[in-house]
């Protein structure tokens, strides 16, 4: 994007309209649907307007880590398919891919919501690991707010597969048993455009903007997992701003994902 | 005798069987199997006397001459610039045809065309290879500078230019806004944010409804209902839109010499218009 497009979306900014019409801290029209992938124990897809991404949550039993040998394990994989955005190459996962994947982890992971001891079979030997994966299928911006949802509505979506005698799962049988989920992480991105910061920014805005901070905040509005992004730098102050913008519209989107599980 | 199998006017998808028997003559979006006419294409299906087409709905824009395009610079090369129109091949604009100026060797190109810069172009040859040349000496042909950029389906640009530019020229009253219509699909528009989003919106709805008649009056009272002032229509009315219809049809009819309506001119007037919004600056 050249300067002069940048500067257009700047001036529009300025005068409190975006591109699609949307005020500032507006976001697009939220749509959650869960459950409706069968080849996965838990699923969810987000729509923000247009723009659309799955999660899948996968189970198994497995050997746990060395050094965390009572601990469950979890993991947060993001590829962006070539076939959600003309920019997206196929091959090993571009930076933008492993940064979501991160973001994404981070604020599950370090929000405790799971209790990884729960998902402990049996010592040193057998434990639950949970792989989340995360794609958009069509690619308009703010990505790790999308992708964090789904990964968090999946979850909650997810039925543990039923364990046969022989110790071998069968994932065509479902249990009634839920992952439990002490809180609901909801990660949202505030990007910094000429001293005005917006929510849900669209491909295009992604490009024009100075900086993005990524807060994942829990219920009670306490912030577990923070990124920051873009080249601009931030003040203090407007740090502050930007985590009152994430809680209160992580407040927001939490609500959309309990109305749907 | 021949059998016409489908109705004129009617939509008829890939492989379909339009006619059987050798009466009928397999025009473009159509092809001849045998002693059958079958369709190769999405779109309408039209009958003129022999002569089987079909208008097409849907799919890439297809670069022919004299089009006037909306391109964006994807390289610079040695001798010119690789523009990215939209379409399945790139164009070239060769430095003979991107400026007035002399442009003195090894001269720095990115002073008139720099990556990611948008310019409205004119299709000057297109190849048996499909090698597209474009350029920008011309009428309305200029860089486009700062705005926005929307893209359509490029089947539809008749209908977003209208008959003698008249849809477009309505929205542009009605909103205040510039608006530079490529017959690749690719629109350019500047005016005030919210004025912006209401002539994409009014754009979207001519997209979307174009098939559907009385489409003038419909976007009229969209763009009166959504900046809150009267738009006064251009001696226009339903019978001319009608009219209009028949003379789309003949537009995928160029190569037959039918060239008393056909896009390029209302395109044309079109780029005029752009010219004097940019004169009022």
């Amino acid at each position: 994007m050249n300067q002069e497009r940048k500067e257009h979306i700047r001036n529009a900014l300025k005068k409190g309209t975006r591109l699609d019409g949307r005020k500032l801290t507006e976001l697009r029209e939220v749509q959650i649907q869960t459950g409706f992938l069968s080849t996965a124990e838990g699923s969810a897809r987000v729509k923000f307007g247009d723009a659309e991404v799955i999660a899948g949550v996968k189970m198994a039993i497995e050997k746990p880590f060395d050094d965390t040998p009572e601990d469950g394990v979890l993991m947060v994989n993001a590829e962006l398919l070539p076939l959600s955005n003309p920019e997206f190459e196929s091959g090993p996962p571009s930076i933008e891919a492993i940064e979501t994947a991160r973001v994404i982890d981070r604020g599950i992971r370090e929000s405790k919501s799971i209790n990884t001891k729960e998902l402990c079979v049996k010592k040193g030997e057998k434990v639950w690991t949970l792989a989340i994966d995360v794609v958009p299928l069509n690619y308009d911006g703010n990505l790790i707010v999308m992708g964090g949802l789904a990964a968090v509505a999946a979850l909650l979506n997810a039925r543990f597969p039923k364990v046969k005698e022989d110790g071998t799962l069968d994932y065509h049988e479902h249990t009634d048993k839920k992952v439990a989920l002490k809180n609901i992480p909801i990660p949202v991105t505030v990007c910094k455009i000429a001293d005005l910061f917006i929510v849900d920014p669209t491909a295009e805005e992604e490009n024009a903007i100075d900086a993005r901070l990524t807060i994942t905040s829990l219920d009670d509005g306490k912030i577990c997992a923070l990124q920051k992004g873009g080249v601009g730098s931030l003040s203090v102050e407007d740090i502050k701003k930007m985590v009152d913008l994430a809680i209160d519209t992580a407040k927001m989107l939490r609500q959309k994902i309990v109305e749907v599980n | 005798m021949g059998e016409l199998l489908v109705k004129d006017r009617e939509i008829v998808v890939p492989g379909q069987i339009i006619a059987k028997g050798l009466d009928f003559l397999p025009s473009h979006g159509t092809y001849r199997l045998n002693d059958d006419v079958i369709a190769n294409r999405l779109g309408m299906l039209s009958v003129e006397g022999k002569v089987i087409r079909t208008i097409p709905m849907s799919g890439r824009y297809i670069p022919q001459r004299n089009d006037t395009i909306i391109g964006k610079v994807a390289d610079i090369l040695m001798s010119g610039w690789l523009f990215d129109i939209n379409a399945p091949y790139t164009a070239v604009l060769p430095l003979k045809d991107a400026s007035f100026d002399f442009i003195a060797k090894g001269a720095d190109l990115t002073k008139y065309f720099n990556l990611e810069d948008y310019a409205v172009v004119k299709v000057t040859n297109v190849t048996s290879q499909n090698l597209v040349d474009i350029s920008v000496k011309g009428p309305g042909l200029k860089r486009l500078r700062g705005g926005r950029i929307i893209y359509a389906n490029s089947h539809k640009v008749p209908r977003i230019i209208g008959k003698k530019g008249s849809m477009v020229s309505m929205v542009k009253r009605a909103t205040d806004c510039k608006i530079v219509v490529g017959q690749n699909g690719v629109i350019w528009l500047e005016g005030s944010p919210e004025m912006e989003v209401i002539a994409i919106s009014a754009i979207k709805k001519i997209e979307q409804e174009s098939h559907i008649s009385g489409l003038t009056d419909r976007v009229k009272e969209f763009l009166e209902k959504a900046t809150g002032k009267p738009v006064v229509l251009e001696e226009f009315d339903d019978q001319r839109n009608d009219q209009y219809n028949n003379h789309e049809n003949n537009n995928g009819n160029n190569h037959d010499g039918n060239y008393d309506d056909q896009d390029h001119s209302t395109d044309f007037d079109n780029s005029k218009y752009a010219q004097k919004g940019e004169q009022n600056e």
